[in-house]
């Protein structure tokens, strides 16, 4: 029989929980109500379809295998900067799709620095657009993520491992047989497989880099059917194909999905004593630096290129840039209310919840939810007045299974260590959230509000089914001109939007921490 | 009066059957082999184990489904008795009011308890800037404030050294007696028994026996007690 625990938020949390349940099922029921079946699926369609399912594979397998060696290299070398650079793979995650794009094309467009190159040495040159360009953007992306993933992995190899192959005097490839490829079979398959659902439903690079019948995502189509064609029958009929195929995905690969950590800490490399000849190091030292450079020079190029734009920005760059901060802080208070209440009851639960709720917002799209939404809101309002609450509340839904994963853990160890002495003390409801709850979870909530508004402000889904004219988010404008090929101003409208999303992140961190007191 | 009629707990396959009375004023040592369910007794009479059958009454009230913070006891556990995040002020302070809406008067009573056991120089520390003996002082102004007519004790100096953990029994039983409180405290040293306890129940065999006269029972030990005690 289970002890006495302390209850947190039941009440809210259970209903907090059938809200989100409840909103993406609205959108769901609208859109299978809308979707026309007669038709059923076009050649373009099932193109779509094959094209979506494709380039996540090749995304997520060109990941993995370029992160393997990176993981490696970085698990066994120490060098100044190692502690910066395992932090900078976190920043993918909150850097805005868009900017990185822009970034991409100022390297890899066509004339970005590496035709230039190529054109210097009578090369042909390369182009960034169709299946290579969204490869390269989702590698972009996810190379780090599997990196983190797989270091992670390689810190779970005991030292004494080590130490013990050491004294056989196992070469490096015994060593890769003997300890690296067991462990290597253990953590790729969950990490691939997690790559792939993301790519599943990555709509911001397949509008900008996809496109034409050879290159577009079922996301894309979805988007397409809606906008150019003001075609809802079929933009449902889509968001149901992809709820299937992303739904599917999410669940067949559940129960090898790794647990994403977010912690920076115990990165500490081990010691070890092998590969410490001329030719692995000088082999590591040139996969870090080619990674490095991959992840940074994209950057770089935006920060470069931005400040010229800087100037040139029209004013409805500032007024999207405050609009787009409007929505991050609501996405930030939504999100905080509902993961709040969902942990309390979570945490005070036994395990095992979390994980549904994390494939819930794994399978469900924006665009799905969008389209949804838009269906129910059309008939009774025009939805271009509500495209910034609604882009606010779909990613504080998108940020939710992440932010459960960061406060619940936490929540749970409070409890564990401190629900008897608040029980003792009779101190409950909202003073237990006031007095030991939101002082305990400070630097958590600070983490989670931070990777909200980052992934908010940042994000180019919903808001292009809803926005009209006069509303729209700073990605959104930025997206218009790169249309209309003002890119200089669209440069400074990067820069501005990667400097809004590292400082919300920060200033929410930092925040977190400061009042927790470290 | 504290008393637990054909008291039985339940958790998972462990069993443990109680019956006691527990006077006020008194001091019980709660004695008894590794794993016997001593902290278990304690968790029950305090409310964070249901008892699977039986009666707790105070006074003739029943509190058996009393949730912890509405029982007339307070229990020190092996840690975590503050706050780190709170300041010892405020600690001692939610001992008081479980809201901290705190008026004059609490704040007066907060301040002579921290004086009572000689923090007032520590009292906007933290529990982490304080030494072990200051961290238990600290909880044991709490224990003052709370002023509840039972107090137990689950070991919570079992990581002091044996003199600072003396000096803590010694406040301990110097509270107790100036507030009129019932102690009831776990331990494993047959000296704390006779340092401070007046009786002893044992815990032993899925039974925590009624309590009986300490001096008798250290004196005349049971078999299995004798054992124990080595």
């Amino acid at each position: 029989m289970a002890g006495r625990t302390l209850s947190v938020s039941t009440f809210t949390g259970i209903s907090a929980a059938a809200l989100v349940v409840a909103l993406i099922l609205a959108a769901l029921l609208a859109v299978i109500s809308r979707a026309e079946w007669g038709g059923g699926l076009t050649a373009a369609d099932w193109a779509a379809i094959r094209f979506t399912m494709w380039q996540a594979a090749l995304s997520a397998l060109i990941s993995v295998l370029l992160a393997i060696p990176v993981a490696r290299a970085l698990a066994r070398r120490h060098f100044r900067g190692r502690q910066v650079l395992v932090t900078l793979l976190g920043a993918p995650f909150i850097l805005p799709v868009i900017v990185a794009v822009l970034g991409l094309l100022a390297v890899f467009g066509r004339s970005g620095w590496v035709n230039g190159l190529l054109g210097w040495l009578g090369l042909p040159e390369v182009s960034i657009y169709g299946l290579q360009g969204v490869v390269l953007a989702h590698v972009f992306f996810n190379l780090p993520l599997a990196t983190r993933l797989l270091l992670q992995g390689w810190q779970t190899i005991p030292a004494e491992r080590f130490r013990l192959a050491a004294q056989v005097g196992l070469t490096p490839g015994a060593m890769f047989r003997v300890i690296e490829i067991p462990l290597l079979r253990q953590i790729v398959p969950g990490v691939t497989a997690l790559i792939f659902v993301i790519c599943l439903t990555s709509f911001a690079v397949a509008l900008t880099l996809g496109g034409g019948p050879r290159a577009t995502t079922v996301e894309l189509a979805i988007y397409q059917a809606f906008r150019f064609d003001f075609d809802l029958g079929r933009a449902a009929l889509l968001s149901v194909m992809q709820l299937v195929i992303a739904g599917s995905a999410a669940v067949a690969a559940l129960w090898i999905l790794p647990e994403a950590g977010f912690g920076s800490g115990q990165d500490r490399p081990v010691q070890r004593w092998d590969a410490r000849s001329g030719l692995p190091k000088a082999l590591d030292i040139v996969l870090i630096g080619l990674a490095s450079g991959f992840l940074l020079l994209p950057l770089w190029a935006v920060v470069l290129r931005g400040f010229v734009g800087l100037l040139q920005m029209p004013d409805t760059v500032w007024v999207a840039a405050g609009q787009s901060l409007m929505v991050a802080a609501g996405s930030i208070l939504l999100l905080l209310v509902i993961a709040l209440s969902m942990a309390g009851w979570i945490a005070t639960r036994a395990r095992g919840s979390v994980e549904a709720i994390g494939l819930l917002g794994l399978s469900a799209s924006p665009l799905m939810i969008g389209t949804g939404w838009f269906i129910l809101i059309n008939p009774v309002l025009d939805p271009a007045l509500l495209s910034l609450p609604v882009t606010a509340l779909v990613n504080a839904l998108m940020a939710l299974p992440f932010a459960l994963r960061i406060l619940v853990p936490r929540l749970r160890d409070t409890v564990q260590d401190f629900g008897r002495l608040s029980q003792t003390l009779g101190v409950r409801g909202r003073w237990l959230w006031r007095w030991v709850l939101l002082p305990r979870m400070a630097p958590q909530i600070g983490f989670a509000a931070g990777l909200t508004g980052a992934l908010s402000v940042g994000d180019l889904g919903v808001i292009a089914l809803f926005a009209d004219l006069e509303r729209a988010t700073l990605p959104l404008q930025m997206y218009r001109l790169m249309g209309a090929y003002r890119m200089e101003a669209a440069a400074g409208a990067a820069l501005l939007l990667l400097a809004m999303a590292l400082a919300i992140f920060w200033l929410c961190d930092r925040g977190g921490r400061h009042l927790a007191g470290t | 009066m504290l008393a637990l009629e054909k008291g039985l707990i339940v958790q998972g396959d462990f069993r443990l059957e109680a019956e006691m009375r527990l006077e006020p004023g008194r001091r019980y040592a709660v004695i008894g082999p590794s794993g016997a369910g001593k902290s278990t007794l304690l968790a029950a009479l305090c409310g964070f184990l249901p008892l699977a059958r039986g009666r707790l009454t105070w006074e003739g009230r029943d509190i058996t489904d009393a949730a912890p913070g509405e029982r007339p006891m307070t229990m020190l556990f092996q840690d975590n008795n503050l706050f780190p995040h709170l300041t010892v002020t405020q600690n001692v302070g939610l001992g008081v009011r479980p809201d901290m809406r705190l008026s004059a008067e609490d704040r007066a009573r907060v301040a002579s308890a921290l004086e009572r056991v000689g923090l007032t120089k520590h009292a906007d520390k933290r529990p982490g800037a304080l030494s072990g003996g200051q961290q238990s002082r600290a909880a044991l102004a709490r224990v003052l404030v709370q002023g509840r007519p039972l107090v137990l004790l689950d070991e919570p100096f079992a990581a002091l050294g044996p003199a600072l953990r003396n000096e803590m029994l010694d406040l301990v039983q110097a509270l107790v007696s100036e507030t009129g409180a019932s102690l009831v405290m776990v331990t494993h040293a047959p000296d704390d028994v006779r340092r401070i306890a007046q009786e002893v129940i044992y815990v032993a065999d899925g039974r925590a026996e009624s309590p009986v006269p300490a001096a008798d029972l250290l004196d005349n030990p049971p078999p299995a007690l004798r054992e124990y005690l080595g």
